[in-house]
């Protein structure tokens, strides 16, 4: 008798449910709509596209051309890259966020950082390459500085235009997007921690490596994944800088869609279905970490 | 302070030199001329006509990317907060989806569905107009979804309704003008993505204004130099709004 009564209540309930469902949906069914044809299909190509011959079958060959050692070389150059950059904009973002942020520095140096850390997270693409050749190009103003004092960049080996120049010039919006980042995480230190470790006599290494580095450990891994995927998914400037000297993974794609070296579709489809699984894994490690995070700072 | 903080000072010293180095030696750079420093460079970028076209392409690609963002997310963001809090999670996930798909991929993956569209779609450059909207659905999103929990919507939608106004209005009315800072904020960093971007632009031929950059870069060293100042002029125009338009709201809809 219980039983009936249950269901004879819910009854109503779930029909009003199944009434609002379609409306609930209509509202957003010009979103998913869009969502669907210009986001979702588009990957959904490339991704299908990866795996098939020109008459449509399936095949691994495209996929598995993806291990020749040139297309390998250009994955491991692109993370290596990405990697590089990623590390050095956590260290040094780390470091200049809580020289910013911390109590002794006066706020109207915090407030600019970040104002200035806004823009130049955002300041990629082709004109950051030329900002970077005006500086470290062959004539450029510091390569002129330090030739002035008798230190020859390019004759020591240095070029703005290969691996290493790319990287100086990526630390360029990865340290101020670590800044971005981490500023609310350092301000979640509190004060009475570090009081209390000096009270006890900790020295300030002490105090760095038992309590403030592992406290902030989730959201500077979380900040890497981020600067790692930035770095990864990066175009126009290693374009501009190194197009024809370093082969990263996005210039690849690029050089086959535009047809200089060969322009086999699949190749490309192949290539950015590369990309997709390495930002995937990327962004699913990084919500993994976020939520620990989060469930520390409340 | 107890004690001189020279380590701190130190960084944010070096921290200084390695930003404004290249934008002073991009500034100096600029200014070269053949005799010494002057405003050739920028004089002939004035007179050059391609500079105001593609200019002119990218703003009114930015116009419309904008249009369309804020056609298509504030309806939706309004939505699911007032009636669909469960698709709420959904709206989300897609709307961040574009981080996974790097803007290479994502024109692979349309020029590679258009291929044999009609020649006005393909040809034309708002053939580029979705791919900046989905470019810029991230951020919008935060920026939308933030400004939305900044106000109270439940209470406001229903105020309104139980005076008589319907959704239409509501949302033009009421809602509206509380996201303004919101809607603003999306807005410029729409506008900031679409001025910037080159990767899908050049890989569909379109002759923006990134991609004349990048043309110029190849030829003079002086004018690529220029231009580089007028892009980080915009930019900055663009964040510095965007920084006014969210301290406006006590920094609630921050993006």
């Amino acid at each position: 008798m219980a039983v009936v009564e249950q269901t004879a209540a819910a009854r109503p309930a779930f029909a009003a449910a199944r009434r609002r469902l379609p409306l609930a949906w209509l509202g957003v069914a010009p979103f998913l709509a869009f969502a669907g044809l210009f986001l979702l299909w588009p990957a959904a190509d490339v991704l299908v596209g990866a795996f098939r011959t020109d008459a449509g079958g399936l095949t691994f060959k495209h996929v598995g051309d993806l291990f020749q050692a040139q297309y390998l070389r250009a994955y491991r150059t692109s993370v290596e890259l990405s990697l590089l950059t990623a590390a050095l904009g956590v260290v040094l973002g780390g470091v200049f966020a809580y020289a910013s942020v911390r109590e002794g520095t006066p706020r109207v140096v915090r407030a600019v950082v970040t104002a200035f850390s806004g823009v130049a997270a955002n300041f990629g693409g082709i004109p950051l390459a030329f900002a970077f050749i005006a500086t470290l190009g062959t004539v450029g103003v510091v390569t002129g500085w330090l030739r002035d004092v008798g230190i020859d960049l390019y004759a020591h080996g240095f070029t703005l235009f290969g691996f290493w120049g790319l990287a100086i010039t990526y630390l360029y919006f990865q340290v101020p997007l670590m800044l971005l980042v981490v500023a609310p995480a350092l301000d979640g230190l509190r004060r009475e921690w570090r009081e209390a470790a000096e009270s006890l006599g900790a020295p300030g290494w002490r105090y760095w490596a038992h309590v403030g580095l592992p406290v902030l450990a989730p959201s500077f891994l979380g900040a890497f994944l981020l600067l790692f995927g930035n770095a990864f998914s990066a175009y126009a400037t290693a374009y501009a800088l190194a197009g024809g000297s370093v082969n990263l993974v996005p210039i690849l794609i690029g050089s086959v869609l535009s047809g200089n070296v060969l322009s086999d579709p699949h190749l490309g489809q192949a290539l950015a279905f590369g990309m997709v699984v390495v930002m995937a894994a990327t962004t699913l490690l990084y919500a993994l970490i976020n939520r620990r995070v989060s469930r520390w700072t409340r | 302070m107890r004690r001189p903080a020279l380590f701190p000072a130190l960084t944010l010293i070096g921290a200084a030199a390695f930003f404004l180095i290249p934008l002073g030696a991009t500034l100096e750079f600029s200014l070269r001329t053949a005799g010494g420093h002057g405003f050739g460079a920028y004089g002939d970028l004035l007179k050059q006509h391609q500079f105001w076209s593609t200019l002119g392409l990218s703003l009114r690609l930015a116009g419309e990317s904008i249009a369309a963002v804020l056609v298509l997310l504030v309806p939706t963001a309004y939505w699911v907060h007032l009636r669909a809090p469960r698709l709420r999670p959904l709206v989300a996930f897609l709307c961040v989806l574009p981080f996974v798909v790097p803007p290479i991929v994502l024109i692979v993956g349309l020029l590679g569905i258009f291929r044999g569209a009609p020649g006005w779609w393909l040809g034309s450059p708002q053939f580029l107009v979705p791919g900046y909207v989905v470019l810029s659905l991230p951020y919008a999103w935060f920026s939308l979804d933030a400004g939305l929990r900044s106000i109270d919507v439940r209470t406001l939608s229903e105020a309104a309704h139980s005076l008589g106004a319907g959704s239409l209005r509501t949302l033009s009315l009421v809602i509206l003008p509380g996201l303004r800072a919101a809607v603003l904020a999306a807005s410029l960093l729409t506008l900031a993505i679409v001025l910037g971007e080159f990767t899908m632009a050049s890989l569909a031929l379109f002759n923006t204004f990134p991609v004349f950059v990048a043309y110029v870069g190849q030829t003079q060293a002086t004018g690529a130099a220029a231009l580089t100042i007028v892009s980080i002029g915009m930019l900055w125009a663009a964040m510095l709004a965007l920084a006014l338009a969210t301290r406006a709201r006590g920094g609630k809809a921050r993006a």
